[in-house]
């Protein structure tokens, strides 16, 4: 019997691993030093931990130790990243390159750069939600300091040509940021081999704990300067002062160590309960469509719109289970997903979407049974939908001058 | 966002869904919303001629489960009551009555300008009616043909 509620929901966050847990008990009860300590045995074992995890991390994405600066959290590591080059670098331009899906961490970075002077390009994705190189070579100017791209998107999962984009950052010599949030332990990563000069990545969407997140800062060729944000003690290279969470970050370090030994299989894993479930759900449910690119995407993420059923109201029907929605009514604004209105996703259908997460825990049982639930829903709801019914009746509703409230 | 158990009710187990002969003179008929909003509301009326009262009436939305509550819930009140008593139905007696939320405030205001909607769209036939002596298709928003 499968168990409810069933979680899908891993773009949002993942479930700690039992095995990270276990690795962080220590350091809360026994090891509680303090990193910074230098002159007592607890202080020691804590500096300890904290540098095993710094090369653990920089492990998946073909790093050194030194080069991992801890923080709060992923949108931490971006605000550092993208306000940090920009101070540092402003004799040299005022001008940042990022594109109109990136996380909100991202920009609204941007935005704030923006009103302190700096010019930002939003590039436009296409219909699958990528940018591609040829797009970034065109917006820079000799003002270009930094370029930020993110791995892969958080709503639609499609991947972004990061190899290309950091080759192309090289020749030109800007600084290139990916925020890698959601590809890390899904995609193999190599920050050598994509040109990678800063990379944020976040402890609690790879099975590891909420409150830490790491930067990648390039030491060499070129090695990256960056204004901090947060002044004190001086620690992390006097780039991110505060006392080190240690057992976060020992939890951090395990979460990539198995992300890393694991990824072969757990991308076969998820990959195929994705697509267990998306062909389950599309093949059943006429005019259901994929939002994102059809393979170029992460293995887990599956991002649909049911025309005609609002997205809300499907969660609602579809309560035992955890996804998100792109509609508008999850959130005050009366906005719909601005991701999936960026690849053009019209706004009716950006109402209608709903984002399932597959992940390392879910189970080919929670799978079918969920196939069977949304299909039941939506057609029970399509049944109840003024607009399924005009449709049905052979009337255009794109036609139809609906008055907007 | 929890949601209130009357909502909830309603959202499983939704009063009057369907439709009328929107042709159908004793029919009133308001679609209200738009799909680019994520709300579209169709509310359908059956007048008795005779006594003016609401014998029946039928409801479709796309929405979210506040709005599909808050449109089933109008099709309950609307039976047995007058056009004018109908008319005077209020959106907050809506939100009061399904617990709603601030963010769900729009729902009951959209079921209340379905009601109005429908309400007008049935007088205006009458209207018409009286003044040229026949039925009409007219309607108070684009109409669902055929529906």
């Amino acid at each position: 019997m499968t168990q409810m509620p069933i979680y899908m929901d891993n773009n949002a966050t993942t479930r700690t691993d039992p095995r990270v847990v276990e690795a962080m008990l220590p350091y809360f009860t026994e090891k509680y030093g303090n990193a910074a300590s230098r002159n007592h045995p607890f202080g020691w074992a804590a500096e300890e931990a904290g540098e095993a995890a710094r090369g653990q991390i920089a492990g998946i994405i073909g790093a050194s130790a030194k080069e991992v600066i801890f923080t709060s959290g992923a949108t931490e590591s971006s605000n550092l990243a993208i306000k940090g080059v920009a101070a540092m670098y402003k004799k040299k331009g005022n001008h940042v390159v990022t594109q109109a899906t990136e996380h909100k961490a991202t920009l609204d970075t941007c935005k704030r750069l923006e009103r302190d002077g700096f010019q930002v390009t939003y590039l436009p994705v296409d219909k699958f939600g990528q940018v591609h190189a040829e797009q970034i070579r065109e917006a820079l100017t000799d003002k270009t300091i930094l370029v930020s791209i993110m791995a892969a998107n958080n709503e639609i999962g499609s991947l972004q040509p990061i190899r290309d984009i950091g080759k192309l950052c090289k020749e030109k010599g800007v600084l290139f940021h990916t925020d890698a949030v959601q590809a890390v332990g899904k995609v193999p990563l190599d920050v050598e081999d994509m040109g990678v000069d800063l990379l944020s990545l976040s402890g609690h969407k790879i099975y590891g704990p909420k409150g830490l997140g790491a930067l990648y800062v390039r030491k060499k060729d070129p090695r990256v300067r960056l204004e901090p944000q947060i002044d004190g003690g001086g620690h992390e290279r006097g780039m991110r002062s505060g006392t080190l969470p240690v057992p976060l970050i020992v939890g951090l370090g395990v979460a990539c160590e198995i992300a890393k030994n694991e990824m072969a299989t757990e991308v076969a894993h998820t990959y195929k309960l994705r697509e267990r479930l998306r062909e389950g759900i599309m093949s059943k449910l006429p005019e259901s469509y994929l939002n994102g690119h059809p393979t170029e995407r992460l293995p887990g993420n599956a991002n649909i719109s049911f025309a005609y059923v609002e997205g809300e109201g499907l969660m609602m029907g579809i309560k035992d289970v955890a996804v998100s929605s792109g509609s508008a009514c999850t959130s005050a604004s009366l906005e719909p997903s601005y991701v999936l209105r960026a690849l053009g996703v019209g706004d009716e259908l950006a109402h209608s979407s709903i984002r399932f997460g597959l992940g390392r825990f879910n189970t080919e049982a929670e799978v079918d049974f969920v196939i069977e639930l949304v299909v039941r829903e939506v057609n029970r709801l399509r049944e109840m939908s003024p607009l399924y019914e005009m449709v049905q009746a052979g009337i255009d509703i794109k036609k139809i001058e609906w008055a907007s409230h | 966002m929890p949601y209130s158990d009357k909502v909830l009710d309603h959202y499983n187990n939704p009063r009057n869904v369907g439709s009328f002969d929107a042709k159908d003179p004793t029919v009133g008929t308001g679609l209200v919303g738009a799909p680019e909003c994520g709300d579209v509301m169709k509310l359908q009326i059956k007048v008795n001629p005779d006594t003016g009262v609401i014998e029946d009436a039928r409801f479709k939305t796309f929405g979210c489960g506040s709005a599909i509550a808050s449109s089933s819930l109008a099709t309950e009140w609307l039976k047995g009551k007058t056009v004018d008593e109908a008319l005077a139905i209020k959106n907050t007696e809506i939100v009061e009555e399904l617990a709603l939320p601030p963010v769900k405030v729009h729902c009951s205001v959209l079921a209340e300008d379905a009601i109005k909607a429908a309400l007008k769209n049935y007088q205006e036939k009458q209207d018409v009616d009286e003044t040229i002596g026949e039925t009409t298709e007219k309607i108070a928003k684009p109409e669902p043909a055929g529906v």
